[in-house]
């Protein structure tokens, strides 16, 4: 089965520059390479969606684009990922700056053990804001946007841990709009949630696309066919070599294409339900 | 859905559910051991409990009788004429060096080897030598603070006592509880969830905006727990101040609290036990009993400090 592990491209259809430019990224854990050879661009104001099998290293790819991998010590990254035109990880970029930028909501929500209201002001605050008016429009708009502000605008100063497991979902997303970062990347977010909360959460991103890039990494396929414009198809081979397993990227194309006429076997195997 | 009498087969299928369901009532096994953990418990605050009744009532005569000379009187050659007062200071004084030292330091220490240090062989090499540390026995900490504190550090801690001060003693079990403040501290902020970090580091925060404003918050109640019984590990130790050359009998001074005074000679209140449990006569033994009484509140005092304070953090927690 002849694939490329180069290059994939995407038709450009906004034809603005690209946020994220990968090219050749591979990521290493200790001596285990987890990706290798990883190309892409991603579009501004879009979802773009990463799915593929378990240990494909979707998440792993979706990691480096804020640099969060620098917090497992092992983690290497080799090629380049470059965010604007600048490489992420050049030795003058801090990873602080970056990551003010480029926010990230996690599989698990995880509000700080604080109120609603501080689990918001947090990063505002990092960011110099100090008035307390600023602060409470902050809170109040990036709840807003979260669809959550009806929900707990009478109950700011309580514990953002006796919301429900939705609830808190969206209070991720609103802390990570509060920076007004320029992306948002979310790393299976509606994985610990019900139905009901996952509908409401992708009603969201395609809301906030109108002012955010988004990547979301998922295991849900029809989520990625319901939310996304692109989608990157991720799988695993084996080394022949070492017997170990290293992610790939299989195939990025629009989402419609990726779901009706996929380019490469394995993606329509995978998208079909006959593999993965 | 009308449901048709039911059948005589389908009765006796139900009997035969019903038995099955019913049929594991006793669990002897299941009864014992929690018997034998009921027992454990019982054992446990038993003797506790006989310890302090048997304390309170050998004391209680000393302790009601000339409370106020007792708690504030000097070390005498009489149980009648003996008092506290030096004893408590020194202990007061211990307890302030470990504060002061011990908690800062020791939590620095953990706040290094969990947040900031690479997870690699050196740093592994150096948590298990703060766990071997942490068993050394006490002993061994006196003669350290006999050769650093006492004799060559002597002109420092105390040039009129020959070094053998409460600076000396503050500083040696100050050593001494280091490690298992580091440990304990550690091992809070090791339970801290890393999803508090991650979501902290994923809206732009610094390691140090992490670390001061979520991970040390919720492991405060944990790191607090630590330091008390660190705490009460040093006002409880006897035997480094003995070599240390905590007074036993006689002593001059050692009363003041005023921080000028530290460089004096000094004794401590399980010195002070130690040293009267060991003279003859029911007089010396109710005056042993009252003593321990005295540090077993400070300790307890301690404790309920800690638990207070444990209760507030816990509360941001929420």
């Amino acid at each position: 089965m002849a694939v490329t592990t180069g290059t994939v491209s995407a038709d450009d259809k906004a034809g603005s520059d690209p946020v994220f430019e990968l090219s050749s990224l591979e990521v290493f854990y200790g001596e285990f390479r987890a990706v290798r050879e990883v190309s892409m661009e991603i579009a501004e104001r879009e979802i773009t969606a990463f799915i593929g099998p378990s240990g494909c290293g979707k998440t792993t790819v979706l990691r480096c684009l804020n640099r969060m991998n620098d917090l497992i010590e092992t983690a290497r990254v080799q090629g380049s990922v470059k965010y604007h035109g600048v490489d992420l990880y050049d030795a003058a970029v801090s990873a602080t700056e970056v990551r003010r930028r480029i926010g990230m909501v996690f599989q698990k929500p995880n509000p700080f053990p604080k109120s609603i209201y501080d689990n918001l002001a947090f990063g505002p605050r990092l960011n110099g804001v100090k008035k307390k008016s600023d602060l409470d429009d902050i809170v109040e708009s990036s709840l807003k946007s979260a669809a959550l502000w009806d929900e707990v605008k009478d109950r700011l100063k309580s514990s953002a841990l006796g919301l429900s497991g939705g609830q808190q979902q969206r209070l991720c997303i609103a802390r990570c709009v509060a920076v007004k970062p320029d992306v948002i990347l979310m790393d299976e977010p509606c994985s610990a949630l019900d139905p009901i909360a996952t509908a409401r959460i992708e009603d969201l991103m395609r809301e906030l696309t109108s002012e955010y890039t988004i990547v979301i990494v998922t295991h849900n396929m029809q989520q990625a066919a319901r939310v996304s414009d692109r989608t990157a198809f991720f799988t695993t081979e084996v080394n022949p070599e070492s017997d170990r397993r290293t992610g790939v990227l299989v195939e990025y194309n629009p989402t419609s294409k990726i779901f009706s006429t996929p380019d490469d076997e394995r993606t329509e195997q995978y998208v079909t339900g006959r593999f993965g | 859905m009308a449901l048709s009498t039911p059948s005589s087969s389908s009765v006796r299928a139900a009997e035969t559910v019903r038995s099955g369901l019913t049929a594991r009532q006793s669990d002897p096994f299941g009864r014992a051991f929690q018997v034998s953990l009921w027992v454990a418990v019982l054992a446990t605050v038993a003797i506790l409990g006989v310890l302090i009744f048997d304390v309170v009532t050998h004391g209680w005569g000393v302790l009601a009788g000339e409370t106020g000379d007792f708690l504030t009187g000097r070390l005498g050659s009489q149980p009648e004429n003996s008092g506290l007062g030096q004893a408590i200071r020194g202990t007061f004084y211990i307890g302030v060096f470990v504060v002061v030292l011990t908690f800062p330091l020791g939590i620095a220490a953990a706040i290094y080897l969990e947040e900031y240090a690479q997870h690699g062989r050196l740093n592994s090499l150096i948590s298990v030598a703060i766990r071997n540390l942490a068993g050394v026995p006490s002993v061994v900490y006196g003669i350290l603070g006999l050769t650093i504190f006492v004799k060559a550090l002597g002109s420092v801690t105390g040039p009129d006592a020959n070094g053998r001060t409460v600076v000396s003693a503050g500083l040696t079990l100050s050593i001494l509880v280091l490690p298992i403040v580091i440990i304990t501290a550690a091992e809070a902020l090791r339970a801290v969830p890393n999803g508090i970090r991650e979501g902290g580091f994923g809206v732009g925060a610094t390691r140090w905006e992490v670390v001061r404003s979520h991970v040390l918050p919720y492991a405060a109640p944990g790191i607090l727990t630590g330091t008390v019984i660190a705490l009460a590990r040093a006002l409880g130790e006897a035997a480094p101040l003995i070599l240390v050359g905590a007074t036993t009998g006689f002593l001059t001074g050692g009363e003041s609290f005023l921080p000028d005074s530290l460089r004096e000679r000094f004794t401590a209140l399980p010195i002070v036990i130690s040293t009267w449990s060991g003279r003859p006569g029911e007089d010396w033994a109710a005056s042993t009993s009252a003593a321990i009484v005295v540090l077993l509140v400070i300790v307890f005092a301690a404790n309920l400090a800690a638990i207070v304070l444990r209760n507030r953090f816990e509360r941001g927690r929420r």
